[in-house]
């Protein structure tokens, strides 16, 4: 336990000084302002508060931008250490791999929570700001928040993943990128295409809804929009968030960081420095 | 008493190229061995192995009787790679720290390590500032961390000047004085003989020689010079009187066989006043390492 703390505090050392904890925050924070700027025109007619209505469009945000974010500070995790030549050294020490990523997670998803809890919490002092009656979006601004961590991470755990497979950063970095391209935008296209060209059939009926819960960039949106009374002020693949039950998305949301996880300890194992 | 390191039959092959090639060795407590061998030898393959970084194809390796790379082994072993590094972030007293919490112990100890290899200056700077001998003294310093019973140093002392090799060699006395073993490779001879107990030579990944200084120096059976200074005028009749001596300037240079040296130096005597001074060159480290070496087709 002390050793991942351990690497956990060196870690976030790291992230401070690399600049990653202002990076992120700044990101989070500057595109959450952006957003809700950007939807303060029409409200009221919806009939909801102003900070449900914020609380959708953070979740099409936070689907792009915590696993953008994630990726970026995972990826140079076991491949920045291999190049850097201090894996081997770091090896010799007492303590498993597992308590090494557990460490540099426990770090990396620290910098990622405070970032989302800034950004989001700019957001939401804008609502309030604007409408008296947004605290009753808050439940859904508290279940964004927890499940934005999870979906980081996931995304830092594929990243931990990438990084021992490719071993050099320069890999890592590309195969973070298309990981990012792959599950947050072509596999929404790619299933957009497929439901058109099906045309009401089997596959839109049977598998769209498993394909959906399968990526969990798509899990957290179908559990945010599911969970949230504002799901009609969202576009997209919210249309389908009323068929699959709400178990089903949020179990796919607790169980992909833990998956992985396991695929990024399984990856660091096979690691010969 | 068991002994801390344990090798047998070890072999090692990277994509058909033999890096090290049925190598036995045993370090015991306290004792001090150096490895030597040309770039490529596969010195550093073996610490590695012993370090459980790599796997290895053949052979028995024991650590304090345990696997290598299994946690026993971990907690009792520390290491100092080729060339050590660390994240340029971080400051020499934090990545002490670190490595001090990974062993269980507390990070406050830092500075005193530091203190030990001559780098409290430097404590609270970070190591993306530090020479390469500082860098070198911060890997040093982690490897004393937690009074580890057998110490893998891979080139301990490159990188760092004549006064703090001195100081690096009066460390490790201290802690051999203390029950660790040490294993280090070199390829600063001088220094590997006069502070190490025994010497392997590796060559091409084989063992071709093992032994103290003393052992290898019989083995090798190399010839002892000899310096023989005449007084004025005297040379040449010296020279006559020593059948194979070589004239070099006023002086004279014989060399002769190991066991014909006391007789050798009975008839330098016995020519009384004619010889002004004589000085006896055994053959240097440098001598036999490359005997070693060479006898293995190097
Ligand atoms: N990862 C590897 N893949 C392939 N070959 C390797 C690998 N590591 C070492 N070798 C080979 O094994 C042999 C021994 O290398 P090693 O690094 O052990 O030499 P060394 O004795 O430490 O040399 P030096 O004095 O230059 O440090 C060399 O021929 C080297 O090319
Ligand atoms: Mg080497």
């Amino acid at each position: 336990m002390n050793r991942i703390l351990a690497t956990a505090l060196t870690e976030f050392r790291i992230a401070l000084r690399n600049r990653w904890v202002a990076i992120a925050i700044a990101l989070m924070a500057v595109f959450a302002l952006v957003l809700s700027a950007a939807g303060s025109a029409p409200t009221g007619d919806l009939g909801v508060d102003r900070l449900s209505v914020t609380v959708a469009s953070l979740t099409s945000l936070a689907v792009y931008l915590v696993p953008l974010v994630a990726l970026l500070m995972s990826f140079d995790a076991v491949a920045g250490e291999v190049e850097r030549g201090t894996l081997p050294l770091l090896l010799t020490y007492p303590g498993t791999r597992a308590e090494i990523l557990l460490g540099k997670l426990i770090a990396h998803l620290g910098v990622l929570t405070l970032a989302v809890v800034i950004g989001y919490g700019l957001a939401a002092v804008a609502a309030f700001w604007e409408d008296p009656e947004a605290a009753a979006g808050l439940p859904a601004l508290l279940r964004l928040t927890w499940t934005s961590v999870l979906l980081g991470a996931t995304f830092l755990g594929a990243g931990y993943a990438l990084s021992s497979l490719s071993r050099r950063p320069s890999g890592a970095a590309g195969l973070a990128i298309g990981l990012w391209l792959g599950a947050v935008v072509l596999y929404d296209l790619g299933l957009l295409a497929a439901v058109v060209a099906d045309d009401g059939g089997w596959f839109t009926t049977d598998l769209f809804p498993f394909a959906l819960l399968a990526n969990p960039a798509d899990a957290f949106r179908l559990f945010n929009l599911a969970a949230s009374e504002a799901s009609a002020a969202a576009a997209g693949v919210a249309g389908a968030a009323t068929s699959i039950p709400l178990w089903q998305s949020a179990l796919s949301v607790l169980l992909w960081p833990l998956a992985a996880l396991a695929a990024a300890t399984l990856a660091f194992r096979k690691v010969t420095p | 008493m068991t002994s801390t390191l344990k090798i047998s039959e070890l072999t090692k092959t990277f994509c058909g190229v033999k890096a090290l090639d049925a190598v036995s060795l045993t370090v015991e407590p306290g004792s001090r061995v150096a490895l030597l061998g040309h770039n490529g030898a596969g010195k550093s393959t073996m610490m590695k192995i012993i370090l459980g970084l790599i796997p290895f194809d053949a052979g028995s390796v024991g650590v304090c009787g345990a696997l290598p790379g299994s946690g026993a082994a971990r907690g009792a072993v520390a290491y100092l790679p080729e060339n050590a590094a660390f994240h340029p972030a971080l400051t020499g007293e934090e990545q002490i720290g670190h490595f001090l919490s990974l062993r269980g112990e507390s990070p406050k100890g830092a500075r005193a390590l530091l203190e030990r290899v001559g780098l409290h200056d430097a404590a609270t700077r970070r190591i993306g500032t530090y020479s390469k001998g500082m860098r070198q003294r911060v890997g040093l310093a982690q490897a004393l961390i937690g009074r580890p019973k057998l110490l893998v140093l891979d080139e301990p002392t490159s990188g760092l000047d004549p006064v703090s090799r001195r100081d690096f060699y009066a460390l490790l006395d201290g802690l051999a004085a203390e029950g660790a073993a040490v294993l280090l490779s070199s390829h600063a001879l001088t220094e590997v003989e006069a502070r190490t107990d025994r010497i392997l030579i590796l060559s091409k990944g084989r063992m071709v020689a093992t032994g103290t200084l003393a052992d290898l120096r019989r083995s090798a059976a190399l010839p002892v010079t000899m310096n023989v200074s005449a007084r004025n005028g005297y040379a040449s009749q010296i020279a006559e009187a020593l059948p194979g001596a070589i004239r070099v300037g006023a002086d004279l240079r014989i060399a002769c066989a190991q066991e014909d040296k006391l007789r050798l130096l009975a008839s330098i005597a016995g020519l009384g006043d004619k010889v002004a001074d004589i000085d006896v060159v055994p053959p240097s480290l440098e001598d036999i390492y490359s005997h070693f070496s060479r006898r293995d087709g190097q």
